[in-house]
């Protein structure tokens, strides 16, 4: 009865499902500029989708729509099928969906462990007056969120930071705080804008891991926006590619990788 | 209800005699999501118990190898228990064991059953196993990313134990105190490491020998850090535990050490001289950034708190005003800053594995730490010789243990025989007359203390003749916050040269308050100021050899600062951190020739910028000089 040395084959945690997510003729406009021109694509369950594009492509727009920061002139977003008519933020995350910005936004003067537990608010339901006053239902809360927020920093590997004032962390590890913030409210779907901007190799392979060990822990639906194409192409299932506003692309990244209009996108073509 | 006085000389009557008596008491910290979880005896009796059936079912049994992989954790200790429970014998490795390093090892022992603490340790053990064929099952001890791990044999400890409840208790032969309990792999100062051999009474033994002569007991708490794989470590942890009691906490990882230190604040810590050497460090470096008033109190504290102690092993007295001024320093002074390294509750602290600077000993032991020197190798069971209170004459290892007989040969080596000494090398025959030579010279004192002077096969003689051992003269380099390790070299030379580890922590925090840019190891480490910072220090070591006739000859001529930092992994270390000076003198043999031929800069060749890392390569390495003095006189530089 020995062990076998080599690995059986990965099987995913959370297979693929229907589409949670369906985007359809989404046109956004500020004034004269057309940020995003009839965009449709759909995000399934469980998948990691990523959205790519050159500079100024409408990416973070196109996530600024499905968080409900912007509203588009034009398009439905159907969320479990069901036709959601005016996405607010509060609405997002009500519905579940989380998001990490591409800044990052945390808040600075507060501890990594602070931060976490700033991200269950939506699952605390004790008023002013009990938390002031610590009384039962705010002390269960408290220890309910510390739990949880513990679970995430064990999981993200931030042990030794969990004290520190994030303002004096390192940027990579800033990030790394960040997604553990979004994950304490246990979202459906995580928007990360790009989440490995600015960050060294090691940094960005250990994000990289984090991302897909997220989605095979908890079988977070991913959809995240990267300038990195190598990173991409290794972590996604799926890829929309946007280029001045206009869907050019939408596949797996292989089919991405060899469709001309993305390379010409990225490469430039003489007009 | 009278104790029955069970016969105990094996770990498992000794647990099970913890467990009758105080079933309730915790044995086992752990911190787990932010919170201390305690681990009773009973509970450890109950997991070891379980373990052991499931091992049991599994047709392992006494005499069976049981190898354990991972760092300091409830389920390590429980795993070697529960080996003990059916008379099989733990062997722990260390935790960054290469694949090479850990197959062969397995391959020596045949262990039957690993218990590997995480992903990272099944992975390897995975990679272990085509050379390896004795190794039926593996044990993980952290499910996470497990869970696409299909192997037969490949088992969860929470399933092991589940297992093992509902299985029939083993019927086994059980081990006698003359039987191998452990086997540990020598941490190879030089050469490849060698297995020994450990009964249930020898490692029983010679916890009682350190537990007897300290007092310790089940009220004490110790923090386990360094790697289980090091016979010392298990000594302190579960042998210490089996014996006295006390209880063993687990830090929750290497990088949250110091802040689980001050969280537990043991009674009791095994050290080792390169920890004691970075903890010194930030002290100092800290406390010269205060400056002024401060450091001026900090100073006088330490002096104040050496002379007394100078004065007390002389059998002088102290006067009353000092103790005033004792009392009061500890109040407002060291006290506060053993608090800060959460060392406030220790009572005794023991520094082991290496030769620790007296200089050293002092600073730590005027701060107030009790902290004492423990001699002895893995062979000999690291307890030959132990500092006693009250009487720590820093300059040697304190007088010998209970039970320890020690000879001197005729070439000065100690050679040691007790009871409790290891039983042999694996498969060889065990020691006939009962010697063990430590390859340590040494000699005892009048006093009956012990001083070691160091490594049979390091001892250096200059071409003039003079013979020295080359880590006194290094520890004294290493005094200084900036130096983290330091490599002298004039065996068959003329003079003595140093290579220099700079602590990057310690020189990088002075190059920014001189307003030195820098950017990382490498660069700092080429920086013409600091070269001089480095050299001032080596001055002022040279002048106090210059003070002392027989040391003149050692003054230091010639220095260069390494471009990487010395570590485990390129080989040229121990996993405890000992310095592994015939692999060091080899890899940098071009750099050590430059340094003896004169010049100012040396072209690293191929080999030495491999190990100084990739980006080193083709870099010239500067060279500095230090001002030596001659005859007490004059001085001229190099």
């Amino acid at each position: 009865m020995n062990v076998v040395a080599h690995p059986a084959g990965m099987t995913r945690g959370f297979p693929i499902g229907e589409p949670v997510l369906e985007l359809d003729g989404i046109s956004l406009r500020f004034g004269g500029v057309h940020a995003l021109t009839n965009i449709s694509f759909n995000v399934l369950a469980h998948e990691i989708r990523a959205i790519i594009g050159p500079n100024g492509a409408g990416k973070s727009s196109m996530l600024n729509v499905i968080g409900g920061l912007y509203t588009p002139q034009e398009g439905t977003i159907r969320f479990h099928g069901e036709k959601l008519s005016a996405m607010t933020p509060g609405k997002a995350a009500h519905l579940g969906i989380g998001r990490t910005f591409q800044n990052i936004a945390l808040f600075k003067r507060m501890t990594v462990l602070e931060n976490i537990m700033a991200g269950r608010t939506l699952y605390t339901r004790a008023n002013f007056l009990e938390v002031a006053l610590q009384l039962p239902r705010a002390r269960a809360e408290e220890i309910e969120s510390r739990e949880r927020a513990e679970e995430i920093i064990e999981f993200l590997e931030i042990q030794h930071i969990r004290k520190m004032q994030v303002s004096r962390l390192p940027y990579g590890l800033q990030k790394r705080v960040e997604l553990g913030r979004a994950l304490a409210a246990q979202p459906k779907i995580l928007l990360l804008d790009e989440p490995m901007a600015g960050m060294n190799v090691e940094e960005k392979q250990d994000m990289c891991r984090f991302i897909l060990d997220v989605n095979d822990h908890y079988g977070t639906t991913m959809v995240l926006i990267e300038h990195d194409m190598g990173v991409v192409m290794d972590i996604s299932d799926r890829v929309v590619v946007l280029d001045y506003g206009k869907k050019i692309g939408d596949g797996t990244p292989e089919e991405v990788r060899s469709n001309q209009n993305v390379i010409d996108a990225y490469l430039g073509v003489a007009h | 209800m009278a104790i029955p006085d069970l016969k105990q000389d094996t770990f498992a009557a000794l647990l099970a005699g913890q467990a009758g008596r105080r079933p309730e008491a915790v044995v086992l910290r752990e911190k787990r999501r932010g919170i201390w979880h305690g681990t009773t005896w009973r509970a450890l009796a109950d997991e070891a118990q379980a373990l052991a059936a499931a091992l049991a079912a599994r047709n392992v049994g006494f005499g069976d190898h049981v190898a354990m992989i991972g760092e300091n954790r409830p389920g390590l200790f429980a795993a070697m228990a529960a080996a003990h429970q059916i008379g099989a014998v733990a062997v722990p490795l260390f935790p960054d064991a290469s694949v090479e390093e850990a197959a062969q090892q397995i391959a020596a022992c045949k262990a039957k059953v690993i218990f590997a603490e995480n992903q990272e340790q099944v992975d390897k053990m995975l990679r272990v196993l085509p050379r390896c064929p004795s190794v039926q099952t593996i044990v993980h001890d952290d499910d996470r990313g497990m869970r696409h791990y299909a192997q037969t044999g490949l088992f969860a400890h929470r399933a092991l134990v589940e297992e093992g409840r509902k299985a029939a208790r083993p019927t086994g032969p059980q081990a006698g105190g003359d039987d191998p309990a452990f086997v540990f792999f020598t941490s190879a100062t030089a050469g490849s490491a060698k297995a020994v051999v450990f009964s249930h009474r020898a490692m029983i033994d010679r916890a009682h020998a350190v537990i007897g002569a300290d007092g310790l007991s089940d009220a004490d708490t110790t923090l386990a850090f360094l790697p289980p794989g090091w016979m010392c470590q298990v000594l302190f942890s579960y042998a210490f535990a089996m014996v006295s009691g006390l209880c063993i906490c687990c830090p929750e990882s290497s990088d949250t050490l110091l802040e689980d230190l001050r969280e537990i604040a043991p009674t009791t810590l095994l050290m080792t001289p390169r920890m004691l050497d970075a903890i010194l460090s930030r002290v100092t470096y800290r406390m010269e950034d205060t400056g002024g008033i401060s450091l001026s109190l900090y100073r006088r504290a330490l002096a104040t708190a050496e002379r007394t102690e100078a004065g007390h092993l002389s059998g002088v007295a102290t006067g009353l005003g000092d103790r005033l001024r004792l009392a009061l320093d500890s109040l407002l002074i060291t006290g506060p800053l053993r608090d800060s390294l959460g060392l406030s509750q220790v009572r005794s602290a023991y520094s082991t594995g290496d030769a620790l600077d007296p200089g050293m000993l002092r600073v730590f032991r005027a701060i107030g730490i009790n902290l004492k020197q423990l001699y002895g190798t893995t062979e000999t069971g690291f307890a030959v010789a132990m500092h006693r209170d009250g009487a720590v004459w820093p300059d040697t290892v304190g007088p010998l243990l209970e039970g320890v007989e020690i000879s001197i040969s005729a070439d000065r080596e100690i050679r040691v025989r007790a009871k409790g000494m290891m039983s042999g090398y694996l498969g060889a025959a065990p020691v006939a007359d009962g010697w063990i030579e430590t390859v340590d010279l040494g000699h005892l004192d009048a006093r009956g203390q012990l001083h070691v002077e160091g490594r049979v096969d390091s001892l250096a003689r200059l071409v003039g003749g003079q013979t020295f051992a080359p880590r006194a003269l290094e520890n004294r380099i290493r005094v200084s916050p900036y130096v983290r390790e330091c490599v002298v070299i004039g065996d068959g030379r003329e003079t003595v040269c140093a290579l220099i580890d700079i602590d990057t922590l310690a020189v990088g925090k002075w190059a920014d308050g001189h307003e030195i840019p820098y950017m990382g190891h490498v660069d700092l480490a080429s920086q013409d100021q600091v070269y001089t910072l480095i050299s001032a220090w080596i001055s002022e070591v040279n002048e106090a050899l210059a003070a002392e006739p027989a040391q003149a000859a050692l003054q230091v001529r010639r220095f260069a600062l390494l471009p990487k930092e010395l570590s485990a992994e390129d080989g040229l270390l121990t996993r405890t951190g000992k310095l592994r000076r015939a692999a060091v003198t080899l890899r940098f043999a071009t750099l050590i020739d430059a340094l003896y031929a004169g010049g100012s800069v040396a072209i690293l060749d191929h080999a030495d910028a491999k190990a100084g890392g990739a980006e080193t390569e083709g870099l010239g390495l500067k060279i500095g000089d230090a001002r030596v003095v001659v005859g007490g006189t004059g001085r001229r530089a190099a």
